[in-house]
């Protein structure tokens, strides 16, 4: 069995005075890696800015909400299946249609941050593989993304408990 | 100075109705507090988990679900949609310093993510169809066989790694990163990768039936079981629950499970405890917080076991 990385634990050199410190050596990370990173960096943080922003609106009442706040105790005990069936709130993608509403306005944010991943998988990852003529990984992604779409279409649907 | 009393009336009885309409609310709710206290406690409670999450070095994810379920007045369906979004902003956020250190490796977690997010779309809706009660009993078992797995797992920095299996070579699944203790870079591989992919299934299920974060099952399956690193076997997963929470968080989402009135006080407060934590790791003692995150879990493990028995 040969042992996984020959990685020992060396303190590392202390710089001596007047000598330059060692350079930390670079590692290769592949152009389609550091461009997800960069998608997730910027979009998550502004998905998560998003968020803050319309459940101000939400809580302020500025934006009417579906299901007034200070009504949400009668139902957020329910299971999904009777608090929908108690409120009339939509399923699917049915909220896209109440964003004037301030408790759906927040689906926003929430649909942004679920999105990242598809359009990370399509526009950089996809590209990526396929100029490499990857085929394998070209597999994987596509899969992926037809598994998420799949999730997010809302096709599938569960019966009540 | 009729007219104005009549006002005057009109306006207190107003008052007095609105007041009385909380009071119902609070009453019919069973809580007895105003609506507004449990939003806010909610972002209070995820500002503390965030904190210990970080210094206990576990995911807020597995956190979350257990103690809201058990703690607070909100139905499973909706504690489990928030708590999948909670993972999945948690991993979004992290996910860039990993990837561009490398610990997050796309070769290692790509074919891992599609097996796992696969199967928590089927635990979701498994998760969904359940009884409530059924669904307690067993995040209550779950949770507390994580907290055992916790006293009793012990990772490996640098795991043996033996002859390479035909999956890993077919799809060249091996990196290299900068470790800072051999102060050079490592290069490293996996094996046993087929049985890795089948727990992989088991995960994915757990996750997407509890809406859990799977970084406490990922991180032992990559590091002991296919041999990956510690720190790649971390950064991977914790990329990963990017991809495998966004699949379960969309079925949540679809059936109307993911209530914006518990999903973002917890996003919030467990992003912004998160960033604190990260700070204060520095100067914390981080086996006291983890014996007190497994202490947690245990309690929550037990009181949603006892919930779900009716008691």
């Amino acid at each position: 069995m040969s042992s996984q990385a020959s990685a020992e634990k060396h303190a590392p050199a202390k710089a001596e005075p007047g000598k330059q410190a060692r350079a930390v050596p670079k590692i290769e990370v592949s152009p389609e890696q550091i461009a997800y990173a960069n998608l997730l960096l910027y979009c998550s943080w502004a998905g998560i800015g998003m968020l803050a922003l319309t459940f101000l609106l939400y809580m302020s009442g500025l934006l009417t909400p579906f299901i007034p706040a200070s009504e949400m105790p009668l139902y957020w005990s329910m299971n999904v299946h009777d608090f929908l069936a108690e409120t009339g709130a939509p399923h699917g993608w049915g909220w896209l249609g109440m964003l004037g509403h301030g408790d759906y306005i927040n689906l926003v944010g929430i649909a942004f941050l679920a999105l990242l991943t598809i359009v990370g998988y399509l526009f950089l990852l996809l590209p990526a593989y396929l100029r490499k003529k990857d085929w394998a990984y070209t597999g994987i992604v596509v899969a992926e993304i037809l598994i998420l779409t799949l999730a997010a279409s809302g096709v599938i649907a569960v019966g009540a408990h | 100075m009729l007219d104005g009393l009549i006002l005057k009336a009109s306006m207190l009885m107003e008052m007095a109705n609105s007041s009385q309409a909380a009071a119902t609310v609070a009453e019919a709710s069973g809580t007895g507090f105003p609506w507004w206290v449990w939003p806010a406690m909610l972002l209070v409670t995820c500002f503390a988990l965030g904190i210990m999450a970080v210094m206990a070095g576990v995911g807020g994810g597995v956190l979350f679900v257990p103690i809201v379920g058990s703690f607070f007045p909100f139905h499973l369906d909706f504690v489990r949609g928030a708590g999948l979004i909670v993972a999945l902003a948690g991993a979004l956020a992290a996910g860039p310093g990993l990837l561009k250190a490398n610990l997050a490796n796309l070769r290692l977690a790509l074919p891992v993510a599609l097996i796992a997010s696969t199967f928590s779309i089927v635990g979701a809706f498994v998760g969904l169809a359940l009884p409530a009660d059924l669904l307690q009993i067993a995040l209550g078992i779950t949770i507390s066989l994580i907290a055992v797995l916790f006293i009793f797992s012990k990772n490996s920095e640098f795991p043996k790694v033996g002859e390479q299996d035909g999956v890993t070579k077919a799809l060249k699944i091996g990196g290299s990163y900068y470790e800072p203790s051999a102060g050079r870079p490592v290069d490293w591989t996996v094996w046993r990768t087929p049985q890795g992919f089948v727990l992989f299934i088991a995960i994915g299920l757990v996750a997407g039936m509890f809406g859990l974060g799977a970084g406490w099952a990922n991180v032992p399956v990559l590091n002991l079981l296919m041999g990956a690193p510690l720190k790649i076997a971390v950064g991977s997963s914790k990329f990963l629950l990017s991809i495998t929470d966004t699949s379960a968080a969309w079925v949540y989402l679809n059936q109307g499970a993911v209530l914006a009135i518990v999903a973002v006080p917890s996003v919030v407060g467990i992003m912004i405890g998160s960033l604190v934590g990260v700070k204060l790791l520095a100067g914390a003692k981080p086996k006291i917080v983890r014996t007190l995150v497994i202490v947690m879990l245990l309690f929550a493990g037990i009181r949603s076991l006892l919930k779900g028995l009716g008691y």
